[in-house]
């Protein structure tokens, strides 16, 4: 195999890799502004140390994962507490545990996954009560 | 530029090669970091129940009741769309191979509570195409509703008519939502669960509790002292369509 045209594939490559790297260097440096998320429940303002189930860095990125791992625990395995890293106990469940302290569905959750476009189907039958539905 | 055998055949070994590789070698960024501390299995137990039907009053639908409120199973009304845990039957649509023309007329009658038999051979978790229904190692057979595919497969493998399907959205026929309960959704199979979620917090089954006259008694299987294995020792009993041999563990006292 000849490699006469080293310098188009060469060129190929290159235009490859800027088109597959986009999405990492496009936005870089550039601020966006910061999602608002309200924290303003009855259950959060009555607590002392405002932490949730993990550091809220974490809790961010993966309490998708997070859901899931519990799910897989509670239903599969029988295994309904959740010990955090910090050695609180917590019972895996999402309307029972979640959304006791967020019980401004609308204000949190909805807000963060409408403006991202993910349509989590965990609502459709892990029903919350009236007065967070609104 | 014609490529040569041997050339063609490098770029396909290596093709081939970068197909595989990933799935052999499995990159460290893509295992699941997040673990959550052992199950706790109830082992070696067999969760049973013994239905002693002639300590049920004539009319009495408490069972039912208690069940469909805790678990939010929608009335639907119609026959076709019926979502179903626990209900009644006469005893010869129950006992098919037990009854015979001559039967006396009071027990022709006599309506038992029928409900999921959590067989200990159940046919329902050997079809079910993705894991969706599983048996519990405390014999429980359950449901995972997230990974139902709606194909109710398990609905034709039932000999006991156990499983319902939501051909609609079951919400707006729910009386009284219990919000300790998940709902189901449209296209997914349900049936008893034998209240694992009521065991897990130390109380007996909701239909159990619901009964006045105690007709219902629910037990380990596996503890040969234990009230239900007594009863069953004890009183003669029958179980549904036992001799398809998917050992149920509903014991009916006769």
């Amino acid at each position: 195999m000849k490699l006469s045209n080293l310098g188009k594939i060469a060129a190929g490559i290159l235009i490859f890799v800027v088109l597959i790297t986009f999405l990492f260097w496009y936005g870089k440096g550039k601020t966006f502004p910061q999602l608002a998320l309200s924290l303003d429940t009855p259950a959060i303002a009555q607590l002392k140390d405002k932490r949730c189930v993990e550091d809220t860095k974490f809790m961010r990125a993966n309490h998708m994962k997070l859901l899931v791992t519990w799910r897989e625990a509670a239903v599969r395995n029988g295994n309904r507490l959740y010990s955090a890293t910090d050695g609180r106990i917590f019972e895996a469940r999402l309307s029972g545990t979640c959304l006791k302290c967020h019980s401004n569905k609308q204000q949190f959750c909805d807000r963060c996954h409408n403006y991202v476009g993910a349509k989590p189907n965990c609502f459709s039958c892990h029903i919350i009560p009236a007065e967070v539905r609104k | 530029m014609t490529p040569s055998r041997r050339d063609f055949l490098k770029i396909a070994g290596i093709s081939t090669l970068s197909l595989v590789a990933p799935t052999i070698i499995s990159p460290v960024w893509a295992k699941e970091k997040l673990t959550v501390p052992g199950g706790k299995f109830l082992t070696a137990k067999r969760w049973g129940m013994a239905i002693d039907a002639s300590k049920c009053p004539v009319g009495c639908v408490d069972c039912i009741t208690a069940c469909h409120g805790e678990h939010n199973v929608p009335d639907i009304g119609n026959p076709k769309d019926e979502v179903k845990w626990i209900w009644q039957e006469k005893f010869p649509a129950v006992f098919p191979h037990e009854s015979h023309p001559y039967l006396r007329e009071s027990q022709a009658q006599l309506k038992l509570p029928v409900m999921c038999n959590q067989c200990a051979n159940p046919p329902c978790v050997r079809v079910c195409p993705t894991k969706s229904t599983f048996q519990r190692q405390d014999g429980i057979v359950m449901m995972d509703y997230h990974r139902c595919i709606g194909c109710r497969l398990c609905m034709a493998a039932c000999p006991y008519g156990a499983r319902s399907m939501n051909y609609r959205d079951p919400l707006p026929f729910i009386a009284k939502l219990n919000p300790d309960f998940p709902t189901r959704t449209k296209g997914v199979v349900e049936k008893c669960n034998f209240c694992e979620e009521r065991l897990v917090r130390g109380l007996q089954p909701a239909c159990v509790e619901a009964c006045r006259e105690k007709a219902l008694i629910f037990g380990d299987m596996e503890n040969p002292r234990s009230e239900i294995r007594l009863l069953i020792e004890n009183r003669f009993n029958l179980r549904r369509r036992a001799n398809l041999g998917t050992q149920p563990q509903i014991y009916y006292i006769v």
